[in-house]
């Protein structure tokens, strides 16, 4: 898991060290995240389409840019969810994720 | 029978700045009233927009400094030079201004003083802030606490910055480490030390997490925050040390995340 991360941000070509740099964690897609689920996501449970790994939301990697935000399994560098904001849309494609399980919170 | 909480959807809200505080040079505190607030859990951050006069629209993130313990919600921004928005929330916004915010924001990186066990804080730079929300509410919650309940969460912050004069809430933390033996605050500077200076002069290392950190057997709950290369740094050679990656969370803020 962190050691996928580590691994590439060793890599030798500066280009990807760069992008490296830009990698944050699931809390920064909460926002956007916040206007398709009601309950904060970051707490909630994905499993990876690509190597089967389930791991909290705020755990995965997010690559936020103009054109979109990609967050993808810390494991296998597999994109389990994408989003897009315009104006007047929200976009989703969660393929990616097998499922998400999110916990209730009972009184 | 349990009743199940209907969760509430996060909105834009319009918040007004009641009180702007620097804290060091190139950081500031901004202190807002934000009407029917619902509360947040330490950690947690919120969404800033800024909107300009022919409409376009900038959002930045924040995390929360002041303790969920506070009524007014307490942001520290440091301006980035070539940023976008930290420069009007640095140095144009004051008293009285509006601007809009959503949250709390993030479930994930978030602790209060119900979750016993060790906690190691680690920051880069602003990094700080969120881990100085935990650290606050931590004070206030524990204020009327028997010995006992504060040695249930024994804390310790690693915190790196690049000179003695950025180092952000410096004289607040010297404060809490003062008054609460289980406060353990270990900084590192790592560009410009003092000939006094007799603490760490280098970038967090392995050896240095060795000689800070408590053991993985201790099973601390750590939070490590700051700019994405020192999370990454600091979150893989703890795994490797052998904390359980889960008990180790993570706040990147990219590559701008201030200093270290």
């Amino acid at each position: 898991m962190k050691r996928a991360s580590t691994e590439s941000s060793k890599a030798t070509a500066s280009g990807e060290r760069f992008v490296d740099a830009l990698r944050v964690d699931g809390n920064a897609a909460a926002g956007i995240l916040s206007e398709v689920f009601v309950q904060d996501l970051t707490g909630a449970r994905a499993r990876c389409r690509g190597c089967g790994t389930t791991r909290d939301v705020g755990a995965l990697l997010v690559y936020a840019h103009g054109m979109g935000t990609v967050v993808r399994c810390p494991g296998c560098d597999n994109v389990m969810l994408r989003i897009a904001g315009t104006p007047t849309h929200v976009w989703l494609d969660a393929s990616g994720a097998t499922s998400i399980m999110i916990t209730r919170r009972i009184d | 029978m349990n009743r199940v909480d209907t969760p509430q959807r996060i909105v834009w809200r319009l918040a007004t700045v009641v009180d702007v505080v620097p804290e060091t040079a190139r950081t500031r505190t901004i202190v807002f009233d934000v009407p029917e607030w619902p509360g947040h859990r330490a950690g947690q951050h919120v969404d800033v927009r800024l909107t300009s006069a022919d409409g376009y629209q900038a959002e930045r993130s924040y995390s929360i400094a002041s303790p969920p313990e506070d009524s007014r919600l307490a942001l520290t921004v440091e301006k980035l030079e070539d940023g976008e928005v930290s420069p009007y929330l640095s140095d144009d916004l004051r008293a009285g201004d509006q601007i809009e915010l959503r949250g709390p924001i993030g479930g994930y990186f978030v602790w209060d003083v119900s979750l016993p066990g060790p906690l190691l804080l680690v920051a880069g730079g602003s990094g700080i802030v969120p881990l100085m929300a935990m650290l606050r509410h931590r004070d206030v919650a524990l204020e009327r606490a028997g010995a006992l309940a504060r040695h249930q969460v024994p804390t310790r912050l690693l915190y790196s910055s690049r000179k003695w004069d950025e180092v952000i809430y410096r004289d607040e933390l010297a404060r809490l480490a003062e008054k609460d033996a289980t406060v353990e605050v270990t900084h590192t500077l790592t560009r410009e030390q003092s000939p006094e200076w007799t603490g760490f002069r280098r970038r967090i290392d392995r050896a240095m997490l060795e000689q800070v950190a408590w053991p993985a057997s201790e099973r601390p709950r750590v939070f490590v925050c700051g700019p994405t290369p020192l999370v990454e740094s600091v979150a893989g050679t703890l795994v490797d040390l052998g904390h359980e990656p889960e008990r180790v969370k993570t706040e990147r803020f990219g590559p701008t995340g201030g200093s270290a």
